[in-house]
């Protein structure tokens, strides 16, 4: 599956737009399996690039959420409380948080479509 | 997200480890081995789609980690007697038991099943994780008995067919009469023209079904394989991961060693009594849990069902009204077929009652739950 290139991604398989939309990639659903839970941060809160700001469950394992970026939590993704199941289905449509970037400047840092696909293959390949 | 690991290198595999690799299957280092955790949801798997395919149909499963040992001469039912806690003596041949293996101290080496395969001849069927320390166990504590002694899990390719329908695909491949193996009963007959295979209406999924053992070399294991997917595609089955078989005998309440069972856990607070055989004269474990009978048991095996939002996992703190420690999960998920989250825990004797309100400590914060009956899963009975 391709990775959109309206975005940049993490090594932390998260993905983020240039207005502060953060969802996890399609790399990450699938090395989830079922995803069954989804815990998000309150409208309020600050993330910090790196630090981790909620989990992904699925039926096997919990995976903490990272930041790609600083800033304020402006609205969490409600549905994903009740229908967690969507992000399997599509990961890239399925955001999870949308914050007011601190410094727009931090994307800059991450990885592009093409290198984020060339990292997660190599991740996928070991 | 954080990476999901490596394998590390100097793993075992099965001998289907290339059939599990060609079908996208996600593997994972479990007790040493590589092995299929849940095949790809391209191919109508995942873990809920596996589970649920041994609920309500038939699910495919490799169990060749699993490990062998073979009892066989007239001091083997003496040998078996000693080193199990269930009564091996009421076995008619071709009939199975659960049992364990218990230390001095009435704790556990491991549980088995353990198989009548003829007049003086008994295979213990042990796990993956417990292998060489069984091994051993059994080898050192049969030596003063008239019986012959052989580690057999390199020998089998061992494949698990679970679920309502598992008689009918195996049917097809067999000649031998099924529906006159009872449950926990075995047989031997010719499977894909392979002759004198064990088929035993044995499993870990609290559904019915088989486990056949056949030879291990690559090419016999993945030609059975193989021809038991294609006898399955009537009945919708799918391959079956260590993910499945997990929430699947959790479920079932299950024990799995080194969660509900372990060396420090023994049979009364594992809640294992109706296996323990204590008119038996004499065990290795025997003493010490007459000894235990007699004293209170701190700790129970319960079944939790969360009340509140939130997945109690293996190893998470269990907490009393007031925010005390009170115990811990052993194995918790979300259970697919409920499509509940549920927990096995250790709690004291006074919360282990049905009904009791607790809390799990989930990363910092507390969630209520509840104590349910269990099994959380049984079986319709047959019609």
């Amino acid at each position: 599956m391709p990775y959109p290139i309206d975005r940049k991604y993490t090594r932390e398989h998260e993905w983020i737009t240039s207005d502060g939309t953060i969802g996890i990639t399609q790399y990450a659903q699938e090395s989830l399996g079922d995803i069954v839970f989804v815990d998000l941060p309150k409208i309020g809160t600050e993330l910090t690039a790196g630090k981790t700001f909620g989990t992904v469950e699925s039926v096997k394992a919990v995976s903490d959420l990272y930041a790609p970026a600083s800033g304020t939590v402006t609205e969490a993704n409600g549905e994903l409380a009740t229908s967690p199941e969507k992000v399997n289905k599509d990961a890239h449509g399925s955001w999870m948080v949308k914050i007011k970037l601190k410094d727009p400047g931090e994307l800059n840092s991450l990885l592009s479509a093409a290198d984020y696909e060339k990292f997660a293959g190599e991740e996928a390949g070991h | 997200m954080s990476a999901v690991q490596a394998t590390p290198p100097q793993v075992r595999k099965t001998s289907l480890n290339a059939v599990h690799r060609a079908l996208g299957a996600k593997m994972v280092e479990f007790s040493g081995w590589d092995m299929p955790v849940e095949y790809p949801s391209s191919i109508g798997c995942g873990i809920v789609a596996e589970h649920m395919a041994v609920r309500t149909g038939v699910g495919i499963f490799d169990v060749s980690h699993m490990g062998d040992i073979r009892l066989s001469g007239p001091g083997a039912l003496d040998a078996v007697q000693h080193i199990s806690m269930n009564d091996a003596s009421r076995l008619a041949v071709g009939q199975a038991q659960y049992s364990a293996l218990l230390y001095p101290q009435g704790t556990f080496v491991d549980d088995v099943i353990v198989h009548r395969l003829g007049e003086d001849d008994y295979l213990l069927v042990i796990n993956a994780g417990t292998r060489e320390k069984d091994f051993n166990w059994v080898r050192d504590n049969t030596r003063q008995f008239k019986c012959r002694f052989e580690h057999l899990s390199d020998d089998f390719t061992q494949i698990a067919i679970q679920g309502p329908k598992a008689v009918n695909l195996l049917q097809k491949l067999t000649d031998a009469d099924l529906n006159a193996v009872k449950f926990y009963w075995v047989a031997r007959g010719t499977v894909c023209q392979l002759r004198e295979i064990l088929i035993a209406r044995t499993g870990y999924t609290a559904e019915d079904g088989f486990e056949i053992y056949i030879p291990s070399d690559e090419v016999t294991s993945a030609r059975v394989w193989n021809e038991i997917m294609a006898a399955g595609k009537e009945f919708g089955a799918i391959p079956c991961g260590l993910g499945a078989r997990n929430t699947l005998r959790l479920e079932g309440k299950l024990p799995l060693y080194g969660h509900e069972i372990s060396d420090t856990i023994n049979v009364w607070e594992a809640g294992l009594d109706r296996f323990c055989k204590m008119e038996k004269t004499e065990f290795i474990g025997r003493e010490a849990l007459e000894k235990a009978r007699a004293a209170d048991v701190t700790k129970m095996l319960v079944g939790l069902e969360m009340v509140e939002r939130g997945i109690a996992r293996d190893g998470y703190k269990v907490l009393d009204d007031d925010g005390r420690e009170i115990g811990y999960v052993t194995s918790g998920s979300p259970a697919p077929f409920f499509k509940k989250n549920i927990a096995l825990a250790y709690v004291p004797p006074r919360q282990a009652v049905v009904g009791s309100r607790v809390k799990v400590e989930i990363r910092g914060q507390s969630a209520g739950a509840r104590v349910v009956p269990t099994p959380f899963y049984k079986r319709p009975k047959k019609v």
